[in-house]
């Protein structure tokens, strides 16, 4: 089994149908994340980037956006830590509007993790992880005693690593400081844009199979990007697949390859190729 | 007479004349510095400000430097003869390389760092002053330096409007048609060109983030 948690309520029954989804039922627990009818177009473009899109997020899922290049997986990421603002229709973070709160605490509030890693090339490891907690103004123990024990759940010896900077790290091991970094202020949400995207297939795995096994452990609600459906499978525990900036299927990752769907087909095909890249 | 026997004779008047120089040189990079990188930060996202800026600070450098301090002599509160005008001359040479750096510095960041620091909800001043500004120090460093050594040179020529400085014994050399003269003012020039080269490349150096 991927993840040992109860079944996740699934949203989008009708995948096909975009924008349709069905009625909230108060019965059940509040979203943590709700797209609602979120369209997001720049300037100079004919056809939006997202296009209508509602999409719910229950605490403590793994959701996976998969999609290709240009489908607007990282878009939709962006706009729910209010990097970007939709151009019509709502995104909904703990039952605020991201147009209501504040963007530094909602960004506070929500871990980020990116491609290539991006730590401060100029602060040590410790300083990288320590960050948020820094600018929350924790005390400085806390703070060491928070980014100890983050290091060790990314699985770097915080002696070795702690005072190094991130050059003197290797591709995989700047990506865990990474996901330490994100975790720092402990928060309940964790954005993640394809981060194993850039590492050697053997890291990657290596990556991929300790973080599968940290997400359930920390029991937060993740939404992961990325184009590469193995990883999509392996960490998921519910993938929205994306195409010019709409949801063509919803599904667990077991039913997700049964799904009818052209896009569906193209991204399980990858599967077959030998690099285990899609096209 | 050589060079040698003139300078020491005239030491005591070579090393006030030193300091005087560098006295020019201090005042008018503080002032470059102060315009300069400010200014720079300023312009990152402003880009039509950006063009306007960088080409009046590349068209004062065309600007040979004994016709721009021929220009501002008659010009009333910066000109007239004296200090005053030499180191408005030099802090207007002095502006390019400065702000040029200070722009390129700030703009040379990774995107990925920038990502992460507004993701991690950096306010905009944080993002300024605790990650694109020392990430771009080696940078605009790099730009002080070149503009100080310009300087250095540039202010002996303040010496033809009253400004004093080393170059007094250049101006008096050629007018005496003695090398031992010029050699007085030009050899403690370059070599406090070399000086301060040397001493900001240090600097960099240990500023400059891998």
């Amino acid at each position: 089994m991927l993840y040992d948690k109860p079944p996740m309520r699934l949203v989008n029954r009708t995948p096909r149908t975009p924008g349709n989804e069905a009625p909230i039922s108060s019965a059940t627990a509040d979203p943590i994340i709700e797209f609602q009818s979120v369209t997001y177009s720049v300037k100079g473009r004919s056809t939006p980037l997202i296009s209508e899109l509602s999409l719910r997020v229950t605490s403590k899922e793994t959701l996976v956006l998969l999609g290709r290049s240009g489908s607007g997986k990282t878009t939709l990421l962006r706009l729910i830590n209010r990097m970007l603002v939709p151009s019509s229709g709502a995104v909904v973070v703990e039952g605020k509007s991201t147009m209501e709160w504040d963007a530094i605490r909602l960004r506070r509030h929500i871990g980020y993790v990116i491609q290539e890693a991006g730590l401060f090339p100029h602060f040590t490891v410790a300083e990288n992880v320590g960050l948020v907690p820094k600018l929350e103004k924790w005390d400085p123990a806390r703070i060491a005693e928070r980014t100890n024990e983050l290091l060790r759940i990314v699985g770097l010896d915080p002696k070795e690593f702690a005072q190094r900077r991130p050059a003197q790290l290797s591709g995989g091991q700047r990506q865990r400081v990474g996901v330490a970094r994100a975790l720092g202020a402990d928060p309940s949400i964790l954005l993640m844009d394809e981060p194993f995207g850039a590492l050697d297939p053997v890291t990657r795995s290596e990556l991929q199979r300790e973080f599968s096994a940290l997400a359930r452990r920390l029991g937060k609600t993740i939404v992961f990007v990325t184009h590469d459906l193995r990883e999509a499978l392996l960490l998921a525990s519910r993938i929205v697949l994306l195409q010019n900036g709409r949801i063509v299927a919803s599904a667990k990752p077991q039913e997700f390859l049964r799904i009818d769907h052209p896009e569906v087909k193209a991204f399980s095909a990858s599967l077959h190729t030998v690099s285990g890249e899609p096209a | 007479m050589t060079p040698w026997t003139f300078m020491v004779t005239h030491r005591a008047e070579i090393w006030s004349a030193t300091l005087n120089h560098i006295a020019l040189v201090l005042i008018a990079m503080s002032i470059a510095i102060v315009i300069a990188v400010p200014l720079g930060m300023f312009i990152v996202q402003r880009p039509a400000l950006r063009t306007f800026a960088l080409g009046l600070a590349s068209v004062f450098q065309t600007i040979p430097s004994l016709a721009l301090f021929g220009f501002l002599i008659p010009i009333p509160f910066i000109g007239g003869i004296g200090p005053r005008t030499a180191i408005v001359a030099l802090v207007l040479y002095a502006l390019l390389p400065i702000l040029r750096n200070t722009y390129v510095g700030l703009t040379g960041i990774d995107p990925a760092v920038l990502e992460a620091a507004e993701a991690m909800g950096m306010t905009n001043a944080q993002i300024l002053t605790r990650v694109r500004l020392p990430l771009a120090l080696g940078v605009i460093l790099a730009g002080i330096r070149t503009a100080t050594v310009i300087t250095i040179g540039v202010a002996t020529i303040a010496a033809a409007i009253g400004a004093g400085g080393l170059g007094t014994f250049i101006f008096r050399g050629v007018a005496m048609v003695s090398d031992a003269v010029i050699l007085a003012g030009a050899i403690p020039a370059a070599m406090l060109a070399i000086l301060a080269d040397v001493f900001l490349a240090f600097i960099e150096r240990r500023l400059r983030v891998q």
